[in-house]
């Protein structure tokens, strides 16, 4: 019955879970509504990692999070892995599984980062062709998560949410939003962020990310964001995260926080902030 | 201008090498510093990986050391999986022929013990046997038992002080000179690094290729005439290291 609940991840914030806050999480009830875990953190055979997991998998709708799946790679997906993926999301039953419009792995070697690639007619056949194999695969639908970027491709001929809408057409997947990397892109790519909001196709939402970023400058002095996740939501992306629900409507929202990782109660005001303007945004 | 992901990683892994034409900042200037963001999160992020991997050998060598020491590494021997949790299993035979740390030659068998606590920290769960239940088996029958050994087991032998050195590391004091083997166990959730008495490697290698008790008894006394067969058991016991008791049929 309890179960029924946690098909959907519900319109209200979640937090990337670290095993640092499971007795405060665990302790607050209420204090957030669903939890988001990297997939392949808990992909080895046991232990304390996998036991808290099922727990919370019984207390919170539960997001399952893929880093290294390498969507956007030349090569063929990675079988072992995606078997991997389908074990643990059979296990674990989460509301949502999402991954990223990135690659990291060429020739079998795995980069640990999510890499940029062009917007073509023929990378879009790629990827729409590697979303296909990882749906039918773990038998559910996944959303594709825009990335951050720091540079362009000469070659590129279609815009990023021209992309990414052409992809959810042809293998409807949904699609996961990350604000911060929104603000993050159009900044180092001198575009307007809320125009690229206005571009992309909110129908096909299933989740927000909010996280922090760096700041650094190019070689000519121009600015330039790094995606890090390792620091509050400044304002200006907040102001973005407004500007996207207006036209959204609430929908279910992460704080992302991987690296130097804060307090429980950082996290909890994070999440307490994205509550507020969920609150002020008529369903 | 198209940009293959070879030449990609190419100049991702090689900071000689020139970041790839074709890639700007959206106007048409080259994308030189913007490509330096991804060369310094790939290697930042494996280093860091590696830095968590490995304490013991951070601690051992020192922090600028180990990251320097990374980069080599993990040029040589980037992960071949996303899972990160099993990245650097190639670290004992890169540091057994690293020279800059030919001076401290048993690195090698100490990220040994730095990779069977992980290995063991993420390994499968499995039901211990419990202590009363080997108590209640008469003596005599005792000799015909057989045990599997819990998949969080490891031993790691070394011809250096290796359970002192990695001692050293959580602030234990200066090593003894003698040879040494450790046992990793997970009693539950956290594993365990233990001296193993001298026999004691033997013995456990003999139960974990099926030996009864007493077969494994013999062999470890063969090599170690004063071989401790109580205190190894009490010890295998505590720490939940012997799984699936079977003993012979009762005739």
């Amino acid at each position: 019955m309890l179960d029924a609940c946690f098909d959907t991840l519900p319109p209200l914030p979640g937090v990337g879970y670290k095993p640092q806050h499971y007795r405060e999480i665990l302790s607050e009830p209420g204090s957030v509504a669903w939890l988001e875990v990297h997939a392949e953190n808990y992909m080895g055979d046991g232990g304390r990692p996998l036991a808290q997991l099922q727990y919370l998998s019984q207390q919170f709708p539960l997001s399952i999070h893929g880093v290294g799946l390498s969507i956007g790679g030349e090569g063929d997906l990675d079988r072992a892995h995606l078997d991997r993926l389908r074990k643990l999301c059979d296990w674990a039953k989460p509301a949502s599984f999402s991954e990223h419009l990135a690659w990291s792995t060429h020739d079998a070697h795995f980069l640990n980062d999510l890499l940029p690639l062009p917007y073509t007619e023929a990378t879009v056949a790629r990827v729409a062709d590697h979303v296909s194999q990882v749906q039918d695969h773990i038998g559910r639908r996944m959303l594709l998560e825009n990335p951050s970027s720091y540079l362009w491709f000469e070659e590129s001929t279609l815009s990023e949410t021209d992309f990414l809408a052409e992809v959810a057409k042809r293998t409807g997947c949904g699609l996961l939003l990350d604000v911060n990397n929104v603000f993050v892109s159009a900044t180092n790519l001198k575009m307007d962020p809320r125009a690229y909001i206005d571009a992309f196709p909110m129908e096909l939402v299933g989740e927000i990310h909010l996280g922090g970023h760096d700041e650094d400058e190019d070689e000519h002095g121009a600015p330039l964001l790094i995606d890090s996740h390792g620091a509050e939501v400044v304002d200006p992306v907040w102001a973005l995260y407004d500007y996207t629900l207006d036209h959204a409507g609430p929908k279910p929202t992460l704080i992302e926080w991987d690296t130097d990782v804060p307090d429980w109660p950082v996290l909890r005001a994070e999440a307490d902030r994205a509550a507020q303007a969920l609150t002020r945004v008529p369903a | 201008m198209t940009v293959s992901q070879t030449s990609f990683r190419a100049a991702l892994l090689d900071a000689e090498h020139p970041a790839p034409a074709g890639l700007t900042d959206g106007h048409g200037t080259p994308a030189r510093k913007r490509f330096d963001v991804y060369r310094n999160n790939v290697a930042v992020s494996l280093t860091e990986a590696l830095v968590t991997a490995f304490p013991s050998i951070h601690s051992l060598v020192g922090d600028d050391f180990f990251r320097a020491m990374a980069g080599v590494f993990l040029r040589q021997h980037p992960p071949s999986s996303p899972v990160m949790m099993y990245y650097g299993a190639e670290m004992p035979a890169f540091l057994a022929d690293f020279a800059p740390v030919a001076h401290l030659p048993y690195l090698a068998d100490v990220a040994r013990i730095d990779l069977a606590l992980r290995r063991a920290y993420h390994a499968a769960d499995a039901t211990a046997v419990d202590p009363s239940a080997f108590g209640a088996i008469a003596p005599e029958a005792l000799g015909a038992v057989a045990f599997s050994l819990a998949p969080a087991v490891q031993i790691v032998s070394s011809p250096y002080p290796i359970h002192d050195i990695w001692q050293m590391t959580k602030g234990g004091s200066k090593p003894s000179a003698a040879a040494q083997d450790v046992l990793i166990t997970r009693p539950e959730f956290d594993p365990v690094v233990d001296l193993l008495p001298p026999g004691g490697a033997i013995f456990f290698e003999q139960i974990g290729i099926g030996q009864t008790l007493g077969a494994a008894m013999e062999t470890a006394t063969g090599h170690v005439p004063d071989f401790d067969l109580g205190g190894l058991l009490g010890l295998a016991l505590t720490r939940g290291a012997l799984t699936d008791l079977t003993r012979p049929p009762a005739n």
